[in-house]
């Protein structure tokens, strides 16, 4: 193994890592703030995907801007979703939110696959290569980091430096005293969900400037969502940024010295024992 | 700290419960500090003091929802610290809850019969059910039992608790305000049920507000004042306590209703 | 045994023997096959009901022990000719053991997070058996068509399959209502309600919620053998889909959780709609939405399912519907 390939997919997995964590911070985003583990995640990446994949090849859009168009048009399905399926279950046992987020899933999946079907499908757009010395990376997957950082920069302003921001802390905090201090929860419960749904269209946006996918292809980024949630604490946005890095470097570097399919195994484990032995995650604060 | 020890009038009376050097804290607070008494069998103990003093979580600290950072709960002569709560009913501990907490989706019957499978006793369904019966017409619910749990009002609620605990035929009962927010009528008859548990031979530590009542019932009382023991004796000695009185001064109404009784 | 005297289990169990026995009536393959899908979901949801709906654990990736179970078979099958009657036990033991393991270790976490672990759990093992070389890695193991020599051939090999899950069915109906009715499922019951109040009235949990786990899990590794057996081919995507769990959570839901009738009637109702909606011309394609949208509303509407709604509209019917 060359040093030169070795720094390649090291970078390679941080760049990647950098937009699961995206990814990740739409749903622990939802967890943080009502408790609900958003199994229609996946869903919604792979809708991301297909928004820039149809703006982009349909109307010629540039992804990036298409990618704004999508973000806005998550933002509204996300305050949909939550009214429609989520406000009622609020409070409910896990098992009714889990199964009412993936009764969403279930429908975005039937109408994909019936519209779509389950071919791979890839946004053709390249900003060529960038190179530093022994270091090769592409175009589309630095500017798909560099948004990500941007994204989060945003979301943390947002979170600390806004009203609103601190009404969506608060509601995270305490729903009931937050009430109680006037704050719409409902409304801010919804615009919560709306973030989150946001982000994950914005990841699945990133994601398919970089990979191939398919309607189902949002499955596997929900999943990576849950391990890098818990390893950046659940609830804690972000620590996903974190997180999605650990899970990238990760990726980036166990290929090097075992086969590939060891990677989700690697995964897996750190995530039940992170879960067992600290379920507020790494990073995570105790509630 | 400690006015007078409990030891000097109990002395060759076996004790039920020792709690030696009980220090608790959450974070900054500290909840207990150096908390000590023994309990001899078949009193009644009353555990008083301002909201926020600690009574609560002493008993969660004796029947071992929390284990204590310091001391010891040694109960029948037997040391249960950091024991889990199933370990101590085992062993014959009951407790009720301040806050109510019932198991709303079973029947009132299956409650009680909860207590009395897996209690000190470990009975079988069928024997539990009788007992259950038993306790539940005791404490004046016999009309309720086949109702679900969920659908009581709340003086019934807290005389479920109450019946729940019985039916573990429990040593020791831990009685966590369950005259609180009843009517005088309702008072008189739950602390008829707790003289007949006492005369039944059962041991009674009770957190009560209602001042009246603990101070007409108990045989001892303690005062916890900021988790630390001002002032322990008969319900005379402790009512006529200075330090007593300054605990409940931060409250005048409280003190002057102290006094008046 | 005098409560086994229960209306409410006799009625649970003609529905299963009514429909077990159709297809030996009809001695037709499809209906035969058809109704296998159903008792297999009846199996599985009924055992998966003693950690859902007694104990109020929600497992997520259930399907991990049907997996288990099912790529133990396939090994004792391929690698030692293992019998049925050693490969479908073996197979529940496997489950069983898994499930002791993980209770010792994961149920301490509540709520979501025990969802998540399980997940996790059912992901762990899927990604470790593809690495798996005994196990035939991500192309999983394939049987030989002479397996079912000893059987008589396939044709007879599929209906012994089936009758054993017949039977199997049928025992552990019996043994959901057993545990309901006993001493221990009370235990379960106050887990579920209030497991701290439990506890402080002497309810060991940990010990009663690892056993819920173990008796939830081995009907599940016992299917998991039977049908990939009959399947002929294993592969890690099949075995540990998360989907397969979750649809049996949707059965309990859709019958009444916690109760022994809910997820049998769950079961057939969702497998017979899902049949409909496969095959109508309108619907196939969106089969899946339709579904979720059905799901939706019972989830939003009627939480307590069928059997669940039926005993609070009827008090009565709490003690013939257990």
């Amino acid at each position: 193994m060359q040093f030169g390939n070795l720094l390649t997919s090291i970078v390679d997995g941080l760049l990647i890592g950098a937009v699961y964590g995206l990814a990740a911070m739409g749903l622990t985003l939802i967890w943080g703030v009502m408790n609900v583990i958003n199994l229609a995640h996946g869903p919604l990446i792979a809708l991301g995907m297909f928004s820039i994949y149809l703006l982009f090849s349909n109307f010629g859009l540039n992804p990036y801007l298409a990618l704004l168009i999508a973000a806005f048009l998550g933002l509204i399905f996300g305050i949909l979703i939550y009214f429609i399926a989520i406000q009622r279950v609020l409070g409910a046992s896990h098992l009714s939110t889990l199964l009412a987020t993936y009764s969403v899933n279930m429908i975005i999946i039937g109408i994909g696959t019936a519209i779509f079907t389950t071919t791979f499908r890839n946004v053709d757009y390249s900003l060529g290569n960038i190179t530093f010395g022994p270091l090769t990376v592409l175009g589309t997957r630095a500017v798909a980091a560099l948004l990500t950082f941007l994204i989060a920069g945003s979301l943390y302003l947002f979170l600390y430096r806004t009203r609103l921001g601190k009404y969506v802390r608060a509601v995270a905090n305490n729903r009931a005293a937050a009430e109680l201090m006037g704050i719409p929860s409902t409304q801010i419960l919804a615009l919560s969900f709306g973030i989150g749904t946001m982000l994950a269209i914005l990841a699945g946006g990133l994601i398919s400037t970089m990979l191939p996918f398919t309607i189902l292809s949002g499955g596997a980024y929900e999943l990576k969502s849950f391990v890098i949630g818990v390893l950046g604490g659940l609830g804690n946005p972000l620590g996903s940024l974190v997180g999605g890095l650990v899970l990238g470097l990760l990726e980036g570097i166990v290929p090097v010295f075992m086969p590939n399919t060891w990677v989700p195994v690697i995964e897996f484990v750190i995530f039940i024992l992170i879960l067992i032995v600290r379920p507020t995650g790494l990073f995570g604060v105790k509630k | 700290m400690v006015t007078k020890s409990l030891s000097t009038p109990t002395e060759g009376i076996a004790m039920i419960l020792n709690v030696q050097g009980v220090t608790k804290r959450f974070g900054g607070l500290q909840a207990l500090t150096n908390v000590t008494f023994d309990l001899p069998e078949g009193q009644i103990l009353g555990l008083i003091g301002p909201n926020g003093a600690g009574k609560t979580t002493l008993f969660n600290v004796i029947n071992g929802v929390y284990a204590p950072e310091a001391g010891q709960v040694i109960f029948r002569g037997r040391n249960m610290t950091g024991k889990k709560p199933y370990q101590l009913a085992k062993q014959g501990l009951a407790r009720t809850h301040q806050v109510v907490r019932p198991l709303n989706e079973l029947t009132v019957r299956e409650n009680v019969i909860v207590g009395a499978c897996f209690g000190r006793e470990n009975h079988r369904l069928k024997q539990a059910s009788k007992i259950a019966e038993e306790v539940l017409n005791f404490v004046g619910l016999g009309g309720k039992i086949d109702q679900l749990a969920g659908s009581l009002n709340i003086t019934e609620k807290k005389r479920l608790e109450m019946a729940r605990a019985l039916a573990a035929r429990p040593y020791l009962l831990l009685l966590d305000e369950v005259l609180a927010g009843l009517n005088p009528t309702e008072i008189e008859y739950m602390l008829n049920i707790i003289r007949q548990v006492r005369d039944g031979g059962i041991t009674i530590i009770m957190i009560e507000h209602v001042m009246r009542a603990v101070m007409g019932v108990s045989d001892r009382i303690i005062v916890l004042d900021y988790g630390k023991q001002i002032a322990e004796g008969t319900p005379q000695e402790v009512s006529q306590d200075p330090r007593v009185i300054e605990a409940y001064l931060g409250d005048p109404k409280l003190a002057k209703k102290l006094m008046e009784e | 045994m005098k409560r086994l005297m229960n209306p409410g289990l006799w009625i649970t169990l003609l529905i299963v023997v009514a429909l077990g026995l159709w297809p030996t009536i009809t001695r037709n393959a499809a209906t035969r096959e058809l109704v296998f899908t159903i008792l297999l979901a009846i199996g599985f949801a009924s055992s998966l009901n003693i950690l859902l709906g007694y104990t109020g654990y929600v497992s997520f990736g259930h399907v991990v022990f049907y997996g288990l179970g099912g790529y133990i078979g396939m090994y004792l099958f391929k690698q030692y000719n293992s019998p049925l009657w050693i490969a479908v036990p073996a197979g529940g033991l496997a489950a069983g053991l898994l499930a002791f393991i993980l209770g010792k270790s994961i149920l301490h976490l509540r709520g979501g997070y025990f969802a998540l672990v399980t997940i996790g759990v059912n992901e762990a093992m899927r990604a470790f058996i593809n690495t798996l070389k005994p196990f035939g890695g991500p192309t999983g193991i394939e049987l030989d068509f002479s397996v079912y020599k000893p059987y008589g051939g396939a044709a007879n090999a599929l209906w012994l399959v089936y009758y054993t899950a017949f039977g199997l069915a049928l025992l552990f109906i019996i043994i959901s209502f057993m545990i309901k009715t006993s001493k221990f499922g009370l235990g379960l019951l106050s887990i579920r309600e209030d497991e701290d109040a439990a506890e402080v009235m002497g309810v060991i949990a940990p010990n009663l919620k690892t056993w819920a786990f173990v008796l939830s899990a081995i009907l599940p590794g016992m299917l998991g053998v039977l049908f990939f057996f009959k399947n002929g081919n294993v592969e890690p995507g099949d075995a540990f889909r998360l989907g397969f769990s979750i649809e049996n959570l949707v059965m309990i839901m859709l019958g009444g959780q916690g109760t022994v009738l809910g997820p049998v009637l769950g079961a057939i109702v969702y497998q017979r709609l899902r049949g409909l909606l496969l095959v109508s011309p309108l619907f196939k394609n969106i089969q899946l939405s339709v579904s979720g949208v059905l799901l939706l509303v019972i989830v939003l509407f009627i939480p307590v399912g069928a059997v669940g709604w039926l005993r609070n509209r009827f008090p009565r019917l709490r003690r013939v519907l257990p």
